[in-house]
């Protein structure tokens, strides 16, 4: 009887989404290879002097680019937002992402090592940043993409000090 | 200035000055060792002349550079043993100096590979056991043999030197070779060997294989080409299974387990009791069916983990003892944990769902059909084919079908007051005892099949050892109950 009660607990997915201007920006991201690759290849395709022929050399790739260029770029920024969402409890972050594979990370406040907010040109562009919070366990870093940076930053002031009280192994 | 630098030379110790004459011999032995048999090429394929200005001036470059290497590295190290800092001056252009505070030294290590040996010398390494490599380290090679002694007696922490038998936990059982020919080396170089073979194929085919057939005839063909590989596999386990731990003792002395093994090249590790946070038993697959497992040890301190960098996992890694009969892998972990039975040993641990074992007979199918697939092309192109393929699809339905139910009945957990203990694995199975204490987090993942199944693989993510440990495909309910128990006040706000 037990058993059958434990059976049915389940782990509630996390309370915080990732900020919505994430979802350009992960189009953006992605956008930013497969368009200068088709470019290149369909360019290269049409105007070197070669049998019509051996233009497949080029185009056969390029289609494949447009193919997996409609995935990443139309479906997958989208799949992110949806599967990507974070908590930051008194006691611990929890952090889930997926759908296809399905991945919650918890690591408990009071074992963080380090604390650290990550922003590429193209983030900083969007305003977002990117948190990682590190343990003591190689297999253990939770990590937020996609946070409107003024949450990030509060995220580590918060962190900083509630983590300053005390030994982290 | 004279003055100063001959009193602080008296109280500086130097390494042993055959140091020169040590690398001297060492890189005569590789050059010889790569030198002769290039030298021995280049002749019979260009000719003798050119073989011998292209390689002897190489070989005796390499002596030379390597001798002086070695001689600058002895005039420039020098370790002082201070009453509270062991400093070590070392550095041929750039000048390094460390300093470790006496009291936090942890570890003191010494190994001999055969040259050392031959001159009585020894290389030590002395750590604090909270970073190993080059940060939090130092190296002293070489020191007489007794110097060495000499500094582990006065360096690490006074305790009962005495090698007597309550000290002792496990000793070298030279029955233990037998297990070096089902060992994972063995699968390995036996592999390795075919993969050999099949890169030289369009060689032995085109150019051999008629004079071959020709002098020996196809039936020793088949003999050599399937009994050739398993005897190397054999004898190179054997080999290094011999050279690893011949000597092989492992020992409590005040707070620390000592490991020494080697024929050739003599090891000695130092493992601090405090790091320990459990122990992984390992049973490769012809282990296994032979009846012994091997101990690793789960400690932090060996590979500062804070550098999160993935390939550093194996070094994590301790052998506490090599495959050895089960009962006696038992009793060395009952007896390195310091309790009557190992939480390893213990039989109960909770199955896994169905579900687990209908998802490894899918993935049994999946590869008979992909052996099928590429078998039934094989047999299009060549006339023997459909014999190998009917062979082939018997031989890996039954592999398949009984590794997949093996692998199921090796999975299971179960909680303990004080470790958590997980099961899974069937080519190699690895039973892991984690101590509850040293779990910092837990990761849950799913695959798509894991969740229509109600399935989840659960890891415990601690400092030490591989930085986590998995609960392979539990029920995902029981499996989070699992985790809630194991560390309480963690998870409950997370659930529902």
């Amino acid at each position: 009887m037990h058993k059958t009660l434990e059976s049915t607990i389940t782990l509630r997915p996390p309370r915080h989404r990732a900020d919505p201007r994430s979802v350009r920006w992960w189009t953006v991201q992605q956008a930013l290879w497969v368009v200068p690759s088709l470019v290149v290849l369909i360019g290269l395709g049409l105007a070197l002097p070669i049998p019509d022929l051996a233009r497949w050399w080029f185009f056969a790739p390029a289609v494949a680019v447009a193919l997996v260029g409609l995935v990443v770029v139309g479906v997958l920024p989208r799949y992110r937002y949806r599967n990507h969402r974070w908590e930051v409890s008194d006691q611990a972050v929890y952090a889930r992402r997926g759908w296809l594979w399905v991945e919650s990370r918890i690591a408990p406040i009071s074992r963080i090592q380090t604390v650290d907010t990550r922003r590429g040109p193209l983030e900083q562009r969007f305003g977002l940043t990117t948190f990682v919070v590190t343990t003591a366990s190689a297999r253990g870093p939770v990590t937020i993409s996609g946070l409107a940076a003024r949450t990030a930053d509060q995220l580590v002031d918060h962190l900083t000090a509630v983590t300053q009280e005390g030994d982290a192994t | 200035m004279t003055e100063r630098v001959a009193s602080s030379a008296e109280r500086w110790r130097r390494l042993s000055p055959l140091a020169t004459l040590a690398y001297a011999l060492s890189a005569a032995a590789l050059a010889l060792l790569l030198g002769v048999p290039t030298l021995l090429v280049l002749a019979v394929t260009v000719s003798w002349p050119v073989a011998l200005v292209s390689t002897v001036p190489a070989m005796v470059l390499v002596v030379l550079v390597t001798t002086l290497a070695g001689w600058l590295l002895w005039r420039r190290t020098r370790y002082d043993v201070g009453p509270e800092r062991f400093r070590l001056r070392s550095g041929v252009f750039v000048h390094r100096e460390l300093s470790l505070a006496r009291d936090r030294i942890r570890a003191v290590d010494i190994t001999a590979d055969p040259i050392y040996r031959l001159f009585g010398l020894a290389r030590v390494q002395i750590g604090t056991g909270e970073q190993t490599g080059e940060a939090g380290s130092a190296v002293l090679s070489p020191v007489r043999r007794e110097e060495a002694a000499a500094l582990r007696a006065a360096l690490l922490p006074p305790g009962t030197d005495r090698a007597d038998a309550d000290g002792v936990l496990a000793r070298f059982d030279p029955a233990w070779i037998r297990y070096a020919p089902v060992s994972l080396t063995a699968m390995v170089v036996w592999a390795g060997c075919y993969i050999v073979i099949a890169q030289q194929l369009d060689w032995l085919i085109k150019d051999a294989g008629p004079w071959l057939l020709q002098t020996i005839g196809v039936p020793l063909l088949v003999l050599i080409g399937a009994a050739g590989p398993i005897l190397i596999a054999v004898v190179a386990a054997l080999a290094l299974f011999v050279e690893n731990w011949w000597n092989y003792r492992l020992e409590r002395q005040s707070g620390a387990l000592l490991i020494r093994r080697g024929l050739l090249t003599t090891r000695a590790t130092t493992l601090q009791e405090s790091r320990l946070r459990g122990l992984e038993i390992l049973e490769p697959l012809g282990t296994r069916l032979a009846g012994a497992a091997e101990i690793q040890a789960i400690s932090t301190g060996l590979v500062n983990q804070s550098d999160h960098s993935e390939r550093d996992k194996t070094a994590n890694r301790v052998t506490l003892l090599p495959y050895a009969p089960r009962p006696e892998a038992d009793r060395v972990a009952a007896a390195v944990l310091g309790v009557r039975q190992a939480p390893t040993t213990a039989p109960d641990l909770a199955p896994h769902p169905p579900a687990a074992r209908a998802r490894r007979l899918r993935w049994a199918a999946l590869t008979m059909i992909g052996v099928a697939v590429s078998a039934g092309a094989l047999a299009l192109v060549w006339s023997w084919g459909w014999i190998v393929l009917v062979t082939g699809l018997i031989v890996v339905a039954a592999a398949a079908t009984w590794l997949a139910l093996d692998a199921y009945s090796s999975l299971g957990h179960r909680l303990d007051p004080a470790y958590l203990v997980m099961r899974s694995g069937s080519l190699v199975r690895r039973t892991a005892a984690l101590e509850r204490d040293g779990i910092i987090g837990w990761n849950l993942t799913q695959s798509f099949f894991q969740r229509r199944a109600h399935l989840a693989t659960l890891t415990a993510t601690t400092a030490a050892g591989s930085g986590g440990y998995r609960v392979v495909d539990v029920d995902a309910g029981i499996g989070l109950a699992l985790a809630r128990d194991a560390r309480p006040g963690l998870l409950e706000e997370f659930l529902q």
